[in-house]
């Protein structure tokens, strides 16, 4: 292993262990504004939303509406089941079931 | 605790598998042994920031600039960081920096659903999810590294859908109120804009902000605190 590549994951593990660290450490001392509060409370569904869509409907770094993009039409049964089971394990399932099978035929 | 967390981390693992075996294929192609394959996540612990260090190890980038781009890659772990400090306030301080090395856009999605569904935050629910998922991790890019070039793209199998699925459950759970739903429209869409205009994950991150910041408006405009 040469000592480029120890420079380099070392490198990369502090700049990555920062931002998840810091953010932790210090406001958990703290007594937050209420507006901060309102602002976390709706990064989750923000975040996840914001990691969801360029993943079902970007394919090759194209936009993809159709009916090839087997991401986006498995994400339609996933989406059914998860307004039916507010859980994680079913609709995974049923995403990952309709996933393979549109694979097969 | 410890059990409900392992159990939890069970998807995360499912949709680590089929990632961390094509990390471990391209590292290994990309010129990296098995051994700084597997250092690598370990010591990292980061998917996209991995393959996109892997592909720049190939084409002999420097140190620094793999650094700096990792860097810009993984800023988005701040918001994370930030949203679980509201839920650390309730475990014992000296866990809060270990438990912050494991944050993960996926450990982060599913925790923090099921701390806002009634989950109590305790260090045994914390360490048993993110600790499975880190071993899913690791273990993964273990078993790609090893197949290294013989296995080809197949060890697949479907299973690259797990994660926009869990994506998608997670969201659902999160849904309370329409002015919810309307933010999770805002952002995917402002995300989707922006992913060919930003490069690296820059677009996940503004759209977040964005979206965060326009649920703050939304809710001075429509009258409701929390």
């Amino acid at each position: 292993m040469d000592k480029g590549f120890i420079i380099t994951v070392i490198g990369m593990l502090i700049v990555t262990y920062i931002p998840r660290m810091l953010p932790a450490v210090g406001l958990s001392r703290l007594k937050l504004p209420d507006w901060l509060l309102e602002f976390l409370d709706y990064i989750p569904v923000a975040v996840l939303a914001a990691l969801l869509l360029p993943s079902i409907v970007v394919q090759n770094g194209h936009i993809a509406l159709s009916l090839s993009n087997h991401y986006l039409i498995a994400a339609i049964p996933a989406f059914i089941a998860a307004i039916f089971k507010r859980n994680l394990f079913i609709p995974v399932i049923v995403g990952l079931a309709a996933y393979i099978l549109l694979g097969i035929f | 605790m410890y059990k409900k967390g392992i159990k939890s981390a069970l998807p995360i693992v499912l949709g680590y598998l089929p990632i961390g075996i094509a990390y471990g294929l391209i590292a290994v192609n990309s010129g990296m042994n098995i051994l700084e394959t597997v250092l690598m996540s370990l010591f990292v612990y980061a998917g996209s920031a991995q393959f996109i260090a892997a592909g720049m190890i190939s084409t002999g980038a420097t140190p620094l600039s793999i650094i700096s781009t990792v860097f810009m890659v993984n800023l988005r772990h701040l918001l994370y960081s930030a949203s679980l400090s509201t839920y650390f306030k309730a475990i014992h301080r000296r866990f809060i920096p270990v438990l912050s090395f494991f944050i993960t856009d996926e450990s982060y999605g599913v925790s923090i659903t099921e701390l806002e569904n009634g989950q109590r935050p305790e260090p045994g629910y914390f360490f048993g999810l993110f600790i499975t998922a880190y071993a899913g991790w690791v273990a993964s890019s273990l078993i790609g590294a090893l197949c290294g070039t013989r296995l080809g793209n197949s060890a697949n199998m479907g299973l690259d859908f797990t994660l926009p699925a869990m994506y998608i459950a997670l969201i659902m759970m999160q849904l309370k109120g329409w002015r919810k739903a309307a933010i999770a429209v805002f952002s995917g869409l402002l995300s989707l804009a922006l992913m060919f205009v930003i490069p690296g994950n820059g677009n996940v991150i503004i759209s977040a902000i964005a979206g965060a910041g326009l649920g703050v408006m939304l809710n001075r405009w429509t009258k409701v605190s929390l």
